[in-house]
């Protein structure tokens, strides 16, 4: 089997405050292969932007990533100094945030920003570096490139600008990309281009997509994979198609049930009762044994880890090898 | 129902307990800085306000002048058997009196000036904001405009201007007065902003309207509900302004035009003192300095430490 | 751009008011003028000749057109024209105003990206202690304080006055003389200090903010390199506010030096206006006070153009796209 793309193992992310410590990420492990859209939904504060974050080393003071190894290709890239670290982020390792405008710097033009970055990793003088960037800019379309490359951000509208994100993003042809909730900020109907966009893209360049969202519409349109995060650990993980007809952890269900179909019909949403627990109160075994109507006694005691059970990995007492002792 | 309604003295109990663990005085417990500053502000503010019965000497005191005293060094003995710390000046007057009774005009003048200026500031935002249209547009632009000019020059001018309606008789009587105003009138419009974008944010709220409903007229309505809500910067702002009165009271007196020589402030020693930089009689200029340097700072810091703990976006 | 510009003639207009009325009410300008035998009748033609019995409206009038021409009519105190008072004391400080200004700027501006920079070392704490201390000090202590030190201990430099100058035409400079160049060494550093502290805090400040925003995280996440990061994209969008503040700065100086001028006898602007004010002097209060206003009311209108210079947002010559 060829090496995936990103492999990550054991990954732990604390963070050290006034109060204690508090667990972001909680032992997390699992692998992008190259050429797959891995999606990574969860409800905000489940860790899926600290997770994107960890991998190109931007966790910020007071947290850190006290455990874990990630490899890229097979390269261990979580103890690299700084300056290699840099080497990597922009050049191996691409990252798209959420909104678009504030992403770019709205002092200088468009094409500026792009040159700058080819030329921080890539041997290129600025002619080359120049054209290259009025090609890529054609290629996330953005019309008339030839004299757009010479705008202001704030002279294009949100999806136009998320386009010369993705363009900066590709402009050194990483092998990974992480996005994350990279259409959120923007019009639903801008949504869909941007979506098919990144599918696209990702394809011509082989390149490795971890799209992170809340959103598991985008993720059912383009992803391969997907992986449900949970209060800071992994809860399920297994293709698309796998998961949305068949989700096995209980979160995920409710997670795929609550997506409104049209052939529902009308009638309430399905919700799941309760909330997701804080991080200063996390409660001991299963985080999400409170609110799972499955619950048994093994549940409130011991952490689930993720197991095999069929094609899905799923971190519940329910499946897997441990299924024998249930209730 | 079960449970016994709270008594007083255990709601008191509880009360301290949230101030305690507030985070206001957390971040005073566990920030040297503030702790020293704010000791070093209560001690100086004691030593000044009990100056009469603390100081060896009233400085003030024409009849205490013995020029036979003059020029004694630090830590020397007078004739009148008292311990110069300080030294003494021409006059024979004991340096470190002087400067506790000045350092006593300064904070008054400081005080006084911040509660004028308070006053105004507070009830001009609350006027601006909470009648609006022509008053509020009146009232800002003038504060905008004040705001853009230096206190200085403005104290200065309101100086000059009042001292050309009081005949010059009774120039030394007022001028303490004159300079508490003007002083006040420097400083008012940082207030009156800050308390106007409070009140307009109040206004709006449902329970302003609430008690409009219910009849409450305006200047009830502005005090009670939107008081509460604008203490907190105001304070902040009143900590600032009154190391900035300090300052300004000792610059004016410094140039000639603060106290009259009779009741000197800390600013008058100075400029004394400046006259013998050359001659050598160092310590009348040093020992005054160092006590406002040391007041200023730490009313500044004080100051700074209050709106750092406030500030809601630091958190 | 024409309301900043009409605004600004308001400003004026109202600081012409408030220095017109001080002519009118305070004092009597007549009574400095006349004997204790004048008879009431001549008084009243005094007044007459002197345009006191016309209506308010016309001698305002009057006031502002004599203002715009400089004149301002005779010093109370010294007898001599007010107008050939402030041109021999303007270059004075001008001289002293522009160079602090230069110093604080550049200095402030350095001081202020390196304690940015590296905002953990012990050499950026000291800088801000200092800086915090010297805010907290009064001008004319830090005066003082150098007079000391370099006047009266080492005795490098001169403690008052200007030096020798030069002469070109109704203006005088001190920076072709060396001693001029020495005496205007302490009063540059005292009135540029308290400017350097808010300068240098202020770049602080905003280098600060642009490294939270989410253009640096981007470029962060770009790879580029940290220098870069640093010096263009932070620091320009840093320094737009810092600009505005430092030109928005030069009309309070100008007043500041007030009393850096007291301190080190500096036979400038200031200095002649605290005099003014001890003397009641009107007609040099109220020239003071109108060359300020045109001084801050020129500064504000310069700062406004230069932003949409610097920023190109509000530039609107362009339209978006869809």
């Amino acid at each position: 089997m060829t090496e995936p793309a990103l492999s990550v193992r054991n990954l732990r992310v604390e963070f050290f405050g006034r109060r204690g410590k508090l667990v972001a990420i909680d032992d997390v492990s699992f692998d992008v292969a190259k050429g797959e859209i891995l999606g990574m939904v969860g409800e905000s504060g489940a860790g899926k932007s600290v997770t994107g974050a960890a991998i190109v080393g931007l966790i910020e003071h007071p947290g850190r990533m006290t455990r874990g190894e990630i490899r890229l290709k097979g390269d261990r890239i979580d103890h690299l100094p700084a300056a290699g670290m840099r080497k990597i982020r922009g050049k191996r390792i691409g990252m798209v945030f959420q909104d678009p405008l504030s992403s770019l710097n709205p002092l200088f033009q468009i094409g500026d920003q792009i040159v700058e970055t080819m030329r921080a990793h890539l041997d290129i003088s600025k002619a080359d570096a120049r054209r290259r960037a009025v090609k890529l800019l054609d290629e996330v379309g953005i019309p008339a490139a030839a004299s757009r490359v010479d705008s202001y951000p704030h002279q294009l509208s949100g999806g136009m600008r998320q386009r010369v994100v993705l363009a900066l993003v590709l402009c050194t042809e990483p092998e990974l990309i992480i996005a994350d909730e990279p259409t959120t900020a923007l019009d639903v109907s801008v949504q869909a281009q941007i979506i098919a966009l990144i599918k696209a893209l990702a394809k011509n360049y082989g390149t490795s997509v971890m799209l992170i969202t809340h959103d598991l519409g985008v993720v059912a349109e383009i992803a391969d994979r997907v992986a449900v995060m949970y209060a800071g650990r992994l809860v399920e993980i297994g293709s698309v198609r796998d998961v949305l007809k068949g989700a096995k952890h209980p979160y995920s269900q409710g997670l795929v049930s609550a997506i409104p179909t049209l052939r529902q019909g009308a009638g309430a949403l399905r919700q799941i009762p309760g909330a997701m627990p804080r991080l200063h109160a996390m409660p001991n075994g299963c985080a999400f044994h409170t609110r799972c109507q499955f619950v048994f006694e093994r549940c409130r005691v011991e952490r689930p880890m993720p197991v095999r059970s069929g094609d899905i990995e799923v971190a519940c007492w329910l499946h897997g090898k441990a299924v024998g002792t249930g209730p | 129902m079960s449970e016994p309604i709270p008594g007083s003295w255990q709601r008191f109990r509880a009360r301290l307990e949230r101030v305690w663990d507030s985070d206001l005085t957390y971040s005073f417990r566990t920030s040297p800085i503030a702790i020293i500053a704010g000791c070093m502000t209560a001690i100086l503010l004691v030593l000044a306000l009990m100056a009469p019965w603390v100081a060896p000497q009233d400085a003030f005191d024409v009849a205490a002048v013995r020029l036979e005293d003059g020029f004694l060094r630090p830590l020397e003995r007078g004739s009148t058997g008292i311990l110069h710390l300080a030294g003494t000046d021409s006059q024979g007057r004991d340096v470190l009196s002087a400067i506790l009774y000045g350092a006593r005009v300064s904070l008054l003048v400081g005080f006084a000036s911040v509660a004028f200026s308070m006053a105004m500031g507070v009830a001009l935002g609350l006027a601006a904001g909470f009648l609006g249209g022509r008053v509020d547009a009146v009232i800002m632009r003038i504060a905008d405009v004040q705001l853009s000019f230096p206190a200085i020059l403005i104290a200065l001018l309101v100086f000059g201007i009042a001292r050309g309606f009081i005949h010059p008789s009774q120039h030394e009587q007022v001028a303490v007065y004159v300079l508490i105003i003007s002083i006040g009138l420097s400083h008012w419009a940082s207030y009156a902003r800050t308390v106007r974008s409070s009140t307009l944010v109040e206004r709006n709220k449902e329970y302003v309207q609430a008690a409009r409903v219910m009849g409450r007229d305006n200047t009830a309505i502005m005090f009670e509900h939107v008081m509460p809500n604008v203490v907190g910067p105001v304070l902040v702002i009143a900590t600032i302004n009154l190391a900035l009165a300090v300052i300004e009271e000792a610059t004016l007196s410094f140039l000639g035009v603060g106290v009259p020589p009779t009741q000197p402030s800390l600013g008058t020693l100075i400029r004394v003192g400046q006259q013998f930089l050359f001659s050598g009689e160092w310590w009348i200029l040093l020992f005054p300095s160092i006590a406002l340097i040391i007041l200023s700072l730490s009313i500044n810091l004080l100051g700074d430490w209050l709106r750092d703990a406030l500030n809601p976006r630091l958190k | 751009m024409i309301r900043a510009i009409a605004q600004a003639i308001a400003v004026l207009l109202a600081v012409a008011l408030i220095a017109f009325s001080m002519f009118r009410y305070v004092g009597d300008p007549v009574a400095n003028m006349v004997g204790a035998e004048t008879t009431q009748q001549e008084i009243w033609e005094l007044r007459e000749r002197l345009g006191l019995t016309d209506p308010l409206p016309v001698q305002f009038a009057r006031f502002v057109t004599n203002a715009a021409q400089g004149e301002f009519g005779i010093s109370y105190r010294q007898g001599r024209r007010v107008s050939t008072l402030i041109a021999e004391r303007l270059p004075a400080t001008v001289e002293l105003a522009l160079l602090s200004a230069l110093f604080a700027s550049v200095f402030g501006t350095i001081l202020g990206i390196y304690t940015a920079i590296r905002r953990h070392g012990w050499l950026s704490h000291a800088i801000m202690t200092v800086s915090l201390i010297g805010v907290s000090l009064p001008t004319f202590l830090i005066g003082i304080g150098l007079i000391y030190l370099f006047a009266v201990e080492l005795r490098w430099l001169p403690s008052f006055g200007r030096g020798e100058v030069v002469k070109f035409g109704w203006w005088t400079t001190g920076l072709l003389t060396e001693s001029g160049r020495k005496s205007l060494v302490l009063p540059v550093l005292t009135l540029g200090f308290f400017q350097l502290t808010l300068i240098m805090r202020l770049v602080r400040a905003q280098m600060l903010e642009t490294f939270r925003t989410d253009y640096v995280k981007f470029s962060r996440a770009r790879g580029l390199p940290e220098w870069r990061i640093n010096f263009k994209h932070a620091l320009a969008n840093a320094m737009i506010p810092v600009v505005t503040i430092i030109g928005l700065q030069l009309g309070a100086v100008v007043a500041f030096a007030i009393i850096t001028e007291s301190v080190f006898q500096w036979p400038g602007l200031g200095a002649m206006f605290v005099q003014a004010v001890q003397f009641v002097d009107i007609p040099v209060m109220a020239a003071y006070l109108l060359f300020v206003g045109l001084v801050f009311v020129v500064t504000n209108l310069l700062v406004d153009l230069f932003y949409v210079v610097l920023d190109p947002r509000l530039r609107s010559d362009r339209t978006t796209t869809k």
